[in-house]
């Protein structure tokens, strides 16, 4: 099964998305990144039980943040799948992908670039 | 410990408009506890700080550190050399962190980043509820471990009143009656008599209610 | 029970009749005349009209104001005071304004939280409690004392009491607590509305079983219910109010355009079936906003005429 998606994502290995932090996700977008996805197993399935509803609340966080300081909170997203869904990985990646492209560049990573 | 609880972004964005340069202080004890000001916090509050003035195509230098304590000489001494540096500090300490700070700093404005809410523990992660008000005139004696002054809604020392329904207090489902704990729990300690003693007038000068306090404790000072 | 003050309801009560009080809630407004259209309604049919504090922490003209109309309409007031609203200089202040009007009842109450309220971001105050209230005020007319214990000229001469709730929890010391109450030196207990009649005179027979129908003066709450809906509201948002299911019922099962004649059939079956029991020595008829049908249900009730006191 050889699935493509886009280039663009630049994927980070964590052991459970219970492991994402809110400073983790903002950093992202400090360094310029136009959107973070955050995957996780399905509900009910964490292997340390709770960790992806950490997750998804953490993110729920980051989306205040940014709307708060005009980022846009919609750059991030949270999605659920089990290790064995290639092609939904697939799908939510090109979802993640379009969302990012109507939105833009993060704009910050022009405010910088004007700044340079 | 004291409870506090992150104030919304974009009001210490108002603080802090037109500054060029920032510091926000965290402190390690309470508030790293209760996750409101410890140094994990001060990273998200920095870095959110760092984005909204980016965005505004403002050039505003953020910087962090997180103190020990804010609450004694010592370790606030550490900003000594910097502090004058910054146009503003954010403190994420309690209200003693942030008033220390300023009787200290007197030509940096600092401006509190947190709400301070009260002496608590925590229930469980994410989950921290109101134990005590510092009456300065313990009376857990003779309620059974439980406190009326800072549980009961109306702080009733000869409680409940008729609003207890189902160990509830009235104004919320949620909340326990705090006298009906006491009961509950003098029951189970074989002292359900002592329910009767009627506990007289309180004196609150202890408490707020007598100014500003203070502790001396001549044994102890250098 | 000797007489130690000029209350009219003293009077009554240890004279062994039947007390009947009701109440008056000052208006959200200045205008007196509201005050005594109220009392105009119920002042033959009542021996003594209480006049509630700012109840469910709605700002409203000073019971201790109301209580002034009553009285120089030449009626007895019962100045109702709760602890929420002011701390003990305020509290004895305000006892003893009210025994310069020659104001001889006072009822002492906790007050709901202020969160029910019109000012649910206020303060409350709660320096007292309403034992401690009623402490003070027997410590004021028996040892001529303020708290900080200097004499007072012309000590008040009020007749002191406090309210009761049977209903509330934890049942088990409900009966203790009116112990506590009576022992700080409630002389008189008005009780919260009473639908749960079984529930009642169980209270009451705890209570009397420990003889406490002997030391203090127990008048037993009543309000008639307007409608199913008032039932229901009760019986589900007022705390500590136990409306049971057959009393809705009944009301539910009455068309719409008699559920309040049949609010007012269960108020008076509920005072007969109360007058016989032991250590029930009076009626506090709370007909909220409804003072206009209090003469009635005294009528009906078999309480009229009050007796004359000289």
């Amino acid at each position: 099964m050889r699935l493509t998606y886009p280039t663009s994502i630049k994927i980070v290995r964590v052991p459970c998305t219970g492991k994402v932090d809110i400073i983790h996700m903002l950093r992202a977008f400090e360094k310029g990144a136009d959107g973070v996805c955050v995957i996780g197993c399905m509900e009910g399935d964490c292997h340390f039980k709770s960790g992806n509803f950490r997750a998804r609340k953490r993110v729920e966080q980051v989306q205040k943040i940014l709307t708060t300081v005009g980022i846009g909170g919609d750059r991030v997203k949270m999605y659920n799948l089990s290790s064995g869904e290639g092609p939904t990985f697939a799908r939510y990646a090109n979802e993640i992908h379009e969302i990012i492209m109507e939105l833009g560049p993060n704009p910050i990573k022009l405010k910088k670039k004007q700044a340079a | 410990m004291i409870v506090a609880d992150k104030k919304p972004v974009e009001e210490i964005i108002e603080y802090v408009q037109g500054c060029k340069k920032i510091l926000v202080l965290g402190c390690n004890e309470c508030v790293t506890v209760c996750e409101a000001g410890g140094k994990k916090e001060v990273g998200v509050l920095a870095s959110a700080l760092r984005m909204y003035f980016l965005n505004q195509g403002e050039d505003v230098k953020i910087d962090e550190v997180t103190l020990e304590r804010q609450c004694d000489h010592e370790y606030l001494e550490e900003i000594r050399d910097v502090a004058d540096e910054y146009d503003a500090i954010v403190s994420l300490a309690c209200g003693v962190g942030v008033q220390f700070m300023a009787e200290k700093y007197h030509s940096v404005p600092i401006y509190p980043g947190v709400n301070t809410c009260f002496l608590g523990a925590t229930e469980q992660r994410g989950l921290w509820t109101e134990r005590c008000q510092a009456c300065g005139n313990c009376m857990l004696a003779i309620t059974g471990g439980i406190c009326p002054v800072s549980r009961c809604a109306k702080r009733i020392l000869n409680g409940p009143c008729g609003g207890s329904s189902n160990g509830k207090c009235e104004i919320d489902s949620n909340l326990d009656c705090a006298w009906q704990l006491i009961i509950d729990r003098l029951k189970a300690l074989g002292r359900l008599e002592d329910y009767e003693k009627i506990c007289s007038i309180k004196d609150w000068s202890t408490d707020r209610a007598g100014g500003p306090r203070k502790v001396v404790r001549e044994d102890v000072q250098i | 029970m000797s007489v130690k003050t000029p209350s009219k309801l003293e009077k009554i009560l240890s004279e062994g009749h039947l007390a009947v009080t009701s109440e008056v809630g000052p208006p959200r407004g200045s205008d007196p005349e509201e005050v005594i259209e109220k009392a105009n309604l119920i002042k033959d049919h009542v021996d003594v009209i209480n006049v509630t504090d700012n109840q469910t922490s709605v700002t409203r003209m000073s019971s201790l104001a109301a209580c002034i109309h009553i009285k120089q309409m030449g009626l007895e007031p019962m100045l109702q005071m709760v602890t929420r609203d002011k701390n003990r200089i305020a509290l004895q202040s305000d006892i003893l304004g009210a025994a310069s009007f020659d104001i001889f009842n006072l009822l002492c109450l906790s007050g709901d939280h202020q969160s029910f309220g019109d000012n649910p971001k206020g303060q409350n105050v709660h320096d007292l409690d309403s034992m401690q209230l009623v402490q003070t005020v027997r410590m004021m007319r028996d040892e001529g004392k303020f708290l900080g214990g200097a004499d007072i000229k012309r000590p008040p001469k009020l007749f002191v009491g406090a309210a009761a709730n049977p209903f509330a929890d934890p049942f088990e010391i409900r009966v203790p607590r009116l112990a506590k109450k009576i022992a700080c030196g409630a002389e008189y207990i008005q009780t919260q509305c009473i639908y749960n009649l079984d529930k009642f005179e169980e209270w009451m027979k705890l209570a009397c079983d420990r003889g406490l129908h002997e030391q203090t003066y127990i008048l037993a709450g009543v309000t008639p219910l307007k409608s199913a809906g008032m039932a229901k509201f009760m019986k589900n948002r007022v705390p500590g109010m136990d409306v049971p299911d057959d009393v809705i019922k009944r009301m539910a099962d009455t068309p719409k355009e008699k559920q309040a004649e049949e609010g007012i059939n269960i108020c008076i079956e509920t005072i007969e079936r109360l007058k016989s029991v032991e250590g029930v020595k009076g009626f506090h008829i709370m007909a909220i906003e409804w003072e206009e049908k209090v003469p009635g249900i005294v009528e009906r009730a078999g309480l009229y005429p009050r007796p004359e006191i000289d």
